[in-house]
């Protein structure tokens, strides 16, 4: 071996050649529809709410309360996961997967209880999804508030 | 200084008194008794929860039954263990720690990774060479479900696993080394450095672990004048198709060829196209049942007669990971023979 660095850039290059890549294409295929569908889904559930006497506003959160609430309970029952390895990006994106990334590391840590375990770790996933999509809104407030009117 | 005459080359050490394997014991679970080594195992637990709370504690089950097992297969009683050498994956090696606070026997913790068997084999060896033990128990222990939990994502979210991952085995291998006549022994150990090659995925260990692999095997044929064709086979840990690709193609670099008789227990415990398990399987259980569950009987049967068994062990931590360390990775080498005729 000469330098240590070039030893490690050759390396790398053959790392790169000896691994499999993931089949992106069939993965994006199915994350296209997969995750459509959900989409398509909130939207019938939608129309669903607005055409039973529900203000827009409040048809969108029932809306987003229904997805949320059947992708927590797929995921109980070991559904979710078993799609989310086939859907990926799909099953991730939607505000379903979102609600799959809360449930399930309340599920994982119930052992160490309520509130050390469900408590503390069940943002362990979500959380920097909640801090950086509020700095974001923030700062989006900001901006409206000064210029977007 | 005066070099032991044990010691042979920089990192190889080769035993003057008899260190057999008096019996070697595996428990899995259910996924690898659904695999192609089903039928070898001693026992396959089909609840993955082993009748416990949590997987944690279904973990520590498993090194408690197996080194139970261990010790009945060599037809002698806990009490005629003079050690225990056992690790695990788990922070504080708490699978080990707690599955055998009731066997009540002197214990050193080992933490080598997924090369703890080799770790626990090495040091097991220069115990009974030494003269310091009659009977040494060790093992080796993982489980999926505690290992996704401590490394990875929650076992419910709905993620993709790169195709180069692995799967981490589930179970325990454990074996018991004696100074009592047996037919299959240690004879070499070879030590093995950290080495790091800068590789940073966490989802390829394969090729994490590859380079100090190679390094192992090229230490031991420097130490020992051997070379590949000198044994009936090379056994690596948990390298998987990603990482014995690349062994083979570092090696070969340095003029060493290694043929069919070269393989990775990770590429043998799962059927990659029906158990869906990528590169092949993980975990410091990976190489320590396979071997006790498959390759130790063909030895015993002489179908082997001299084997280099090589676990190998990725040494991050999350938290390395995440400051975003690249992966050091460590192998450990033993020779195990199982000879024609008696030589002493």
């Amino acid at each position: 071996m000469k330098t240590n660095e070039e030893a490690k850039r050759k390396y790398e290059e053959m790392v790169k050649n000896a691994s499999p890549n993931s089949p992106i294409l069939k993965n994006c295929v199915i994350a296209f529809f997969s995750g459509g569908l959900i989409c398509t889904f909130g939207q019938f559930l939608l129309n669903f709410y607005q055409n039973n006497q529900f203000s827009a506003e409040d048809a969108a959160t029932l809306t987003s309360v229904t997805l949320i609430f059947i992708s927590s309970v797929l995921t109980a029952l070991g559904i979710y996961p078993k799609l989310g390895k086939h859907c990926g990006a799909g099953t991730i994106v939607p505000i379903t997967g979102f609600s799959n990334s809360v449930t399930s590391p309340a599920i994982e840590f119930k052992k160490e209880g309520m509130v050390l375990g469900v408590g503390a770790k069940m943002f362990l996933v979500a959380g920097p999804v909640l801090v950086y999509g509020i700095l974001a809104s923030m700062l989006v407030g900001v901006f409206y508030y000064f210029g977007g009117r | 200084m005066e070099q032991s005459s044990k010691r042979i080359g920089k990192q190889t050490v080769r035993f003057q008194n008899p260190v057999n394997i008096l019996s070697a014991a595996s428990t899995v679970g259910p996924k690898e008794g659904e695999g192609p080594l089903k039928e070898y195992f001693d026992q396959v637990i089909t609840d993955i929860l082993y009748g416990q709370k949590s997987w944690e504690k279904a973990e520590s089950r498993f090194v408690e039954e197996n080194m139970k097992l261990a010790v009945k297969k060599a037809g002698m009683s806990m009490e005629q263990v003079d050690y225990i050498l056992c690790g695990d994956l788990l922070n504080q090696c708490a699978g080990s720690t707690f599955g055998i606070r009731a066997l009540n026997r002197p214990f050193f913790g080992l933490f080598g990774a997924c090369s703890t068997m080799g770790e626990a084999m090495s040091l097991g060896s220069m115990l009974i060479d030494g003269g310091f033990a009659q009977n040494v128990l060790l093992g080796a222990s993982s489980h999926f479900c505690s290992a996704e939990k401590q490394f990875r994502f929650p076992l419910d979210m709905g993620t993709q696993r790169p195709q180069t991952s692995t799967w981490t085995v589930t179970g325990d291998g454990a074996v018991v080394l004696g100074r009592k006549k047996g037919a299959v022994r240690i004879t070499e150990v070879t030590t093995g450095k950290i080495v790091d090659l800068g590789v940073t995925d966490a989802n390829n260990m394969g090729a994490a672990m590859a380079p100090a692999a190679a390094d192992l095997m090229m230490a031991h044929f420097r130490d020992t004048g051997r070379g590949p064709k000198d044994y009936d086979l090379i056994l690596t840990g948990d390298l998987g198709t990603v990482g014995r690709e690349l062994v083979v193609e570092l090696l070969a670099k340095e003029g060493y060829y290694l043929d069919q008789r070269y393989t990775d227990c990770g590429i043998e415990i799962y059927d990659p196209k029906t158990q869906d398990t990528h590169a092949g399987g993980s975990g410091c259980a990976c190489s320590a049942v396979t071997f006790c569950g498959y390759y130790y009987p063909m030895l015993l049967k002489g179908k082997l007669r001299r084997i280099l068994f090589i676990p190998t062990g990725a040494l991050m931590s999350p938290t390395t990971s995440q400051q975003g360390e690249s992966i050091p990775s460590i192998a450990h080498g033993l020779v195990i023979e199982s000879p024609e005729k008696e030589e002493y």
